[in-house]
């Protein structure tokens, strides 16, 4: 069973998104805010981190920068699931060492769980 | 040109905060204190009182000035915010726009009855046109405080016009619109932001077929580098010709019923082309059709 942590403050989203990954056969973690979220994932070692940039206690930059740095997370491909899209947050996201950026208002459930899928292959 | 006066009316800017008038003043000021300098030294001979008025009138002008320069302070300050107010906005809203999408998403999937499918329809229909709205509202901030980045590759227009028309299928059927791209002639190749391109297209298609009478017709052609897109709509009225790239403005020669669109369509396809370095016009005659040009270099 694939684990998943999915660090994201919208507690509507953490339950849509994680309802779906869980009925795809996925163990799904979820942190509402950047501490608990580097916390989870240096205790559950999950095989893919999703993480939105807009966060409480630490944001998104902060948290990838640290899973980067940490020997024992850096090498969890981190996939960004964010509503920023300026071009500077992009680069510095992908300068940071995240595998792929996607704006979630813009994709559909399914797109974004098969991009998951992908990404877990 | 926008009148200034106006501008600092709108803005609830006091008259001693407002520019235009304070540098105008100070023009006034300056032409009267060279011509009662002039009076001074052709009267009186001590430099005293020569070099006494003189410092008084630049004491009173850089005191104007002073004043000039916070109110244009403020103007620009104002308008920042404008524009940083609707980025904040628009990225406030997409999390609950997000959370439609995809709860209207997990919807689709149970059982339910046709009329539950036709009303969830209805739902995505007008979260699509939210996202889109959102969407063009960041685009022209960003493009407001300068922010475009272009992210630069080879590509054919060809295939991008193609892949563009098909995207636009659906919508042209549900208004009986027939898109075509008729001819390609020496395409040359480009190298440009793809997903840029593929938004002025897409934005100039759109119009096309919102202002397309019955049985419209879009042709669409490609020679060299310059995009024509031509189509047999209810045309551009010649008065609001001058109007079209602006911001929020929509042409009101349109069937009465149509509702949709903001106005932003060609102001942010402008931009984009122009942070090409490209070209865009049209040539319109009402209720005959409209076509656009678009010039890239590469």
């Amino acid at each position: 069973m694939k684990r998943i942590l999915f660090i994201e403050d919208e507690q509507s989203l953490q339950k849509i998104l994680g309802n779906r990954l869980e009925q795809e056969g996925f163990e799904v973690s979820s942190a509402l805010d950047g501490e608990i979220g580097l916390k989870l994932a240096k205790e559950k070692n999950p095989e893919l981190i999703l993480l939105d940039l807009v966060l409480p206690k630490k944001d998104g930059f902060q948290v990838l920068a640290e899973l980067k740095a940490d020997s024992k997370t850096k090498n969890i491909p981190v996939i960004v699931l964010t509503n920023l899209e300026s071009g500077t947050d992009i680069q510095k996201i992908l300068e940071l060492g995240a595998t792929t950026y996607l704006v979630k208002a813009n994709y559909k459930l399914e797109d974004i769980v098969e991009k998951i899928k992908q990404s877990c292959q | 040109m926008v009148n200034p006066f106006n501008q600092c009316k709108d803005l609830h800017l006091k008259p001693w905060q407002c520019p235009p008038l304070l540098f105008i003043l100070m023009g006034l000021i300056t032409i009267m204190a060279m011509l009662a300098t002039y009076f001074i030294a052709s009267r009186y001979e001590s430099p005293v009182i020569l070099v006494s008025s003189v410092s008084l009138v630049t004491i009173i002008i850089m005191t104007i000035g002073y004043f000039v320069v916070q109110g244009v302070s403020q103007i620009v300050e104002l308008n920042q915010m404008k524009t940083e107010f609707v980025a904040i906005a628009s990225h406030q809203l997409r999390t609950p726009l997000t959370s439609l999408g995809w709860t209207t998403g997990a919807l689709e999937k149970t059982d339910m009855n046709s009329k539950q499918k036709e009303l969830l329809l209805a739902i995505k229909e007008s979260h699509q046109r939210m996202v889109e709205l959102v969407n063009n509202l960041l685009n022209v901030s960003r493009i407001e405080q300068g922010k475009i980045k272009l992210i630069k590759e080879k590509f054919s227009v060809n295939k991008l016009i193609k892949e563009t028309i098909k995207e636009f299928s659906s919508l042209a059927k549900a208004r009986n619109v027939k898109i075509k791209l008729i001819e390609t002639i020496d395409e040359l190749p480009l190298r440009a932001d793809k997903e840029k391109i593929r938004i002025i297209i897409s934005n100039i298609i759109n119009n096309a077929i919102l202002y397309s009478k019955a049985q419209g017709k879009i042709k669409i052609s490609l020679k060299k580098n310059l995009i024509s897109i031509k189509d047999n709509g209810v045309g551009i009225p010649k008065e609001q010709q001058k109007l079209i790239f602006e911001k929020f403005f929509r042409s009101d020669n349109i069937l009465k019923r149509q509702t949709q669109g903001t106005g932003l369509g060609l102001y942010i396809a402008k931009a984009l082309v122009e942070s090409h370095k490209g070209k865009i016009w049209f040539k319109s005659k009402e209720n005959q059709g409209t076509t656009f040009y678009i010039k890239l270099k590469n």
